[in-house]
C-alpha cells in the first residue's frame, strides 16, 4: 500500500471513530429538523388579535377599516379621548387612532394621531396611512366632480409576460431561483471549508502537541502527510455530509408526516406565487438549467477551493502550538470566504455579469463561491476557464507555500510565530 | 571497520543562524556512537539531516556507501528528543501504522511486533489506547516503534531524558543486545556522563562545529595526564607529603571513600605507577589507588577552553 493511502486511511478512520464526530454526525440533523419543526410550528400558530380603537370625529374614515385576522377595529368615536388614552395604557386597546374633524381635506396631512403603548409595526403604519390617504384622495376627487366608481372600473393591473430572445417562455422570480441554487452550492463550499478546514488544523495541532510528528516525518515527506491529512479529512467530511443529507431527509419526512407541519417555506412561496401552471413553469425552467455542467463545476470549484483553504488551515496548525494561538491567523482566512458569500448575495442577484461579480469570480479566494452563484445565469466559457485556471494555479502555489510553513512549523515548539517569521520560514 | 555512515562537510543554516558549520563525521559499522555536545550545539540539526527531515545547504551524507536517498528511511530507526505517540490510537494499530510508513509489510510488522511485545511482556496492551497507559508504559512502546522495522542504524536523541530509571535500564540492555546483533547505534546527548559507559566512539560538537572525534579509548588516552588518585591512612601525613613533593607533583583530590584517609592526586611525570606504590607503601595502609581517567565532560571543558 502506498504511503499516501496509508495516511489517508489513518486520518479517515481516526476522524470517523472520534466520539464527537459520531455525535455531531447523528445529532446535527436531529437539531436541524427540530429547529425547522419549531419554526414551522411557530409560524403556523395564530397570531394574537390586536384591538385598535378608532376615534373619528369626522365620521369619514371609520368605515374604511375592516377587521382582519390580526386586527379588530372598534369605533370609539363617542368616548372621551382622555379616557381612551388611559385605556391604551391599561392595555384595553393596542392603540387608538385619533382623527379630528377638519373642514379642509388638506389639513388632514398632519392632523391624524395614533396613540399606543408599544411602537406599531412598520406594516401597520404603512397600511393605515395608505387607507387614510386613499380615502382622502377619493373625497378630493369626488369633490372635484370625478366619479370614483368609474375610476375604480377603469383600473387595469398589468402583469408582464417574460420571454427570452430565443423565444422560450420564462417566469418571474427565476433569477431568485438561480441565485438560490448558486447560493446553496456556494454556501456548501463555505461551510465545508470552515468545518473541515478547522478539522485539518486541529489534527495538525494534535500531532504537534502529542509530539509524534517528528517520528512520522522521519519516515515520509511532510507534504505527503499534509495532503494525506487533507484528503482523509475530506473523505470523512463527505461521509458526514452524506449522512446528514440522508438522516436529515428522513427526519424531515417523518416530521412532516407526524406533525403535518409545513416545514418547507418554498412550497408556501410557490403557492403564493399562485397557480400550479406557474409552479410547473418553474420546474421546467429548473430542469432547463445546465444541471449536469453545474454539478461538474461545483465539483471542480469544490476541490480547488477546499484544497486551497485547507492547506492554509494546515499551515496555520503547523505554525502554532495550540488552538488559542490560531486566532491571529484565522481572520485573513475567514474574511475572503465571508466576502465571497456577501458579494454573491448582494451583487450577483442584481447584476450577475456586473464588474464586481465578474472580478470576484476570478479571484481564487472568492471564485469558488461567487462563480458558482453566477454559473446558473450563464457565464461565457472563457471566463469559467480563466477562473478555474487561476484557482488551480493559486491552489498549487498555496499548497507549496503551506507545505513550506508546515515543514518548518511542525518542528517548532514553544513560541507563537509572527507573520514575519512565517515569511522567513519560506526561505529555509 | 568500514563506516556505515559518513557525514561530509555538512553546512546547515536557518536564516542568519548557522546550525552546522562544515561538520564531517564517520560512524563505524556496529559501533555505539556518541554525538555529544551542550544544548544548541547542532546535534539535533545533524540528526534531522541524517533522517532526511531537513536537508543540508551543502555537503553530503553517505549511508552504506550510497548518497542519502528516500529508500534509506527504511534502514534508520529514529527516536527524537521531542517524542510522543497518537494518544487516542490503539497501541497495536499505531505500531503497525508507523512500521508500514517505514516501508515494511503489515505481516512482517505484525511478526516483529509480537516478538517485541513478548520480549518486553506487554502483549496485553495491544488494544489499549496510549492515553490509557502510564508514562513508563508509553516509553516502552516508543522504543518498540523505533526498532520495529529492524533498522541497521538506530538514532536516539537524548534517549534517557524522560525515561524512568527502570525503563532506561531495560532499554540500555536492549540496545546492547541490538548492537550484538549487528545494529549501529547513534546516541545524542548533552549529558555526557550518561552514555560514556556505552559508547565506543564519540564526536564532540560545540557551537555548530565538530571539536573532536574518535574512539573513546583513544581520546581518553590522548587526554590522560598520568595522574593517580591515592588514598592512604598515613601515620605521618606531613612527612609523606614532603617526600612525595620532592619526587612527584601532588595536589589535593577528592574521591568517595568510607575512611577518613589522606587523599592525594599524584602526577607521575616520568616515573611508573609501581615506583610510586613502592615509595608510599612504608608510610601506612593504602586504601585507594587508581588512575585518574579524564571524563568526557572534563575533556569537553578542556577542549572548549583551549579553543
Amino acid at each position: 500500500m502506498g504511503v499516501l493511502s496509508l495516511i489517508i486511511k489513518r486520518e479517515f478512520i481516526s476522524k470517523v471513530r472520534n466520539k464527537s464526530f459520531i455525535v455531531m454526525t447523528f445529532v446535527s440533523p436531529i437539531i436541524f429538523v427540530a429547529v425547522a419543526a419549531l419554526i414551522g410550528y411557530l409560524s403556523s400558530m395564530k397570531t394574537e388579535v390586536k384591538h385598535i380603537g378608532i376615534h373619528d370625529e369626522s365620521g369619514m374614515f371609520v368605515n374604511e377599516f375592516k377587521n382582519t385576522e390580526s386586527y379588530k377595529y372598534h369605533d370609539v368615536s363617542k368616548i372621551d379621548p382622555k379616557l381612551l388614552k388611559d385605556s391604551v395604557s391599561q392595555a384595553n386597546y393596542e392603540g387608538v387612532l385619533f382623527i379630528p374633524k377638519k373642514d379642509n381635506l388638506k389639513d388632514y396631512e398632519k392632523a391624524i394621531e395614533y396613540v399606543s403603548e408599544d411602537s406599531p409595526s412598520l406594516g401597520f403604519i404603512a397600511s393605515t396611512e395608505s387607507k387614510l390617504s386613499e380615502k382622502l384622495l377619493r373625497k378630493n376627487l369626488s369633490s372635484q366632480g370625478v366619479d370614483t366608481v368609474l375610476l375604480d372600473k377603469s383600473k387595469i393591473d398589468v402583469t408582464m409576460h417574460l420571454t427570452k430572445a430565443s423565444g422560450e417562455e420564462t417566469v418571474k422570480g427565476l433569477n431568485e431561483m438561480k441565485v438560490a441554487i448558486g447560493s446553496v452550492f456556494g454556501y456548501l463550499i463555505m461551510m465545508f471549508i470552515i468545518i473541515y478546514g478547522n478539522m485539518v488544523m486541529r489534527s495538525v495541532i494534535e500531532e504537534k502537541t502529542s509530539r509524534i510528528i517528528e517520528i512520522i516525518i522521519s519516515s515520509i515527506k511532510p507534504i505527503q502527510l499534509m495532503m494525506g491529512k487533507i484528503i482523509g479529512t475530506t473523505l470523512a467530511g463527505i461521509l458526514q455530509f452524506v449522512i446528514w443529507a440522508i438522516v436529515g431527509g428522513i427526519l424531515l419526512v417523518i416530521a412532516n408526516f407526524v406533525f403535518g407541519l409545513n416545514t418547507s417555506p418554498t412550497t408556501e412561496m410557490a403557492v403564493e406565487a399562485s397557480k400550479l401552471a406557474d409552479f410547473q413553469l418553474y420546474f421546467a425552467e429548473f430542469l432547463k438549467l445546465p444541471l449536469a455542467s453545474m454539478l461538474i463545476y461545483f465539483l471542480i470549484y469544490f476541490i480547488g477551493g477546499y484544497f486551497l483553504y485547507s492547506s492554509l488551515y494546515a499551515a496555520i496548525g503547523a505554525a502554532v502550538d495550540n488552538e488559542t494561538d490560531t486566532q491571529q491567523f484565522m481572520f485573513p482566512v475567514i474574511m475572503p470566504l465571508m466576502l465571497g458569500v456577501y458579494i454573491g448575495f448582494f451583487t450577483v442577484m442584481n447584476e450577475p455579469h456586473g464588474t464586481v461579480a465578474t472580478i470576484f469570480s476570478m479571484i481564487p479566494f472568492t471564485s469558488p463561491i461567487v462563480m458558482l452563484m453566477r454559473i446558473p445565469f450563464g457565464v461565457p466559457f472563457y471566463e469559467i476557464a480563466l477562473s478555474i485556471a487561476l484557482l488551480f494555479a493559486t491552489f498549487i502555489a498555496i499548497v507549496w507555500v503551506a507545505s513550506k510553513i508546515y515543514r518548518v512549523g511542525i518542528l517548532m515548539y514553544g513560541k507563537k510565530p509572527t507573520w514575519k517569521e512565517l515569511i522567513k520560514w519560506l526561505k529555509y | 571497520m568500514k563506516p556505515i555512515l559518513q557525514v561530509n562537510n555538512v553546512v546547515k543554516k536557518y536564516g542568519e543562524k548557522t546550525a552546522l558549520n562544515n561538520v564531517s563525521l564517520e560512524v563505524p559499522q556496529g559501533s555505539i556512537f556518541g554525538l555529544l555536545g551542550p544544548n544548541g550545539a547542532g546535534k539535533t540539526s545533524l540528526i534531522r539531516i541524517i533522517n532526511q527531515i531537513t536537508f543540508p545547504d551543502s555537503g553530503e551524507v553517505i549511508l552504506n556507501g550510497e548518497k542519502l536517498n528516500p529508500t534509506h528511511v527504511k534502514h534508520i530507526g529514529y527516536m527524537p528528543e521531542e517524542r510522543g505517540l497518537y494518544k487516542s490510537m490503539k497501541v497495536g494499530e499505531q505500531a503497525l501504522y508507523l512500521a508500514q510508513l517505514k516501508g515494511i509489510s503489515k505481516d512482517e510488522a505484525k511478526k516483529q511486533l509480537k516478538y517485541w511485545f513478548d520480549k518486553l511482556e506487554i502483549g496485553d496492551w495491544w488494544n489499549k489506547k496510549i492515553q490509557e497507559l502510564s508514562k513508563g508504559m508509553a516509553q516502552k512502546i516508543q522504543f518498540v516503534v523505533t526498532v520495529l522495522h529492524q533498522p541497521k542504524l538506530l538514532i536516539f536523541d537524548e534517549p534517557f531524558s524522560g525515561f524512568d530509571p527502570v525503563n532506561a535500564n531495560i532499554i540500555k540492555d536492549e540496545i546492547l543486545e541490538l548492537k550484538q546483533k549487528g545494529s549501529t547505534i547513534i546516541f545524542s546527548t548533552h549529558r555526557m556522563e550518561s552514555v560514556e559507559e556505552l559508547c565506543d566512539e564519540i564526536a564532540l560538537i560545540h557551537k555548530s562545529a565538530k571539536l573532536l572525534a574518535g574512539s573513546l579509548v583513544d581520546i581518553k588516552k590522548q587526554y590522560r595526564s598520568n595522574t593517580f588518585d591515592l588514598g592512604i591512612n598515613a601515620l605521618n601525613p606531613n612527612q609523606l607529603k614532603d617526600f612525595l613533593n620532592a619526587k612527584y607533583q601532588i595536589e589535593d583530590t577528592f574521591f568517595k571513600s568510607l575512611d577518613n584517609e589522606l587523599k592525594l592526586a599524584v602526577k607521575l611525570n616520568d616515573k611508573s605507577a609501581n615506583e610510586l606504590l613502592n615509595d608510599v607503601l612504608p608510610f601506612g595502609q593504602i586504601t585507594h589507588f587508581a588512575e585518574k581517567i579524564p571524563s568526557i565532560n572534563d575533556i569537553f571543558i578542556q577542549t572548549v577552553t583551549n579553543n
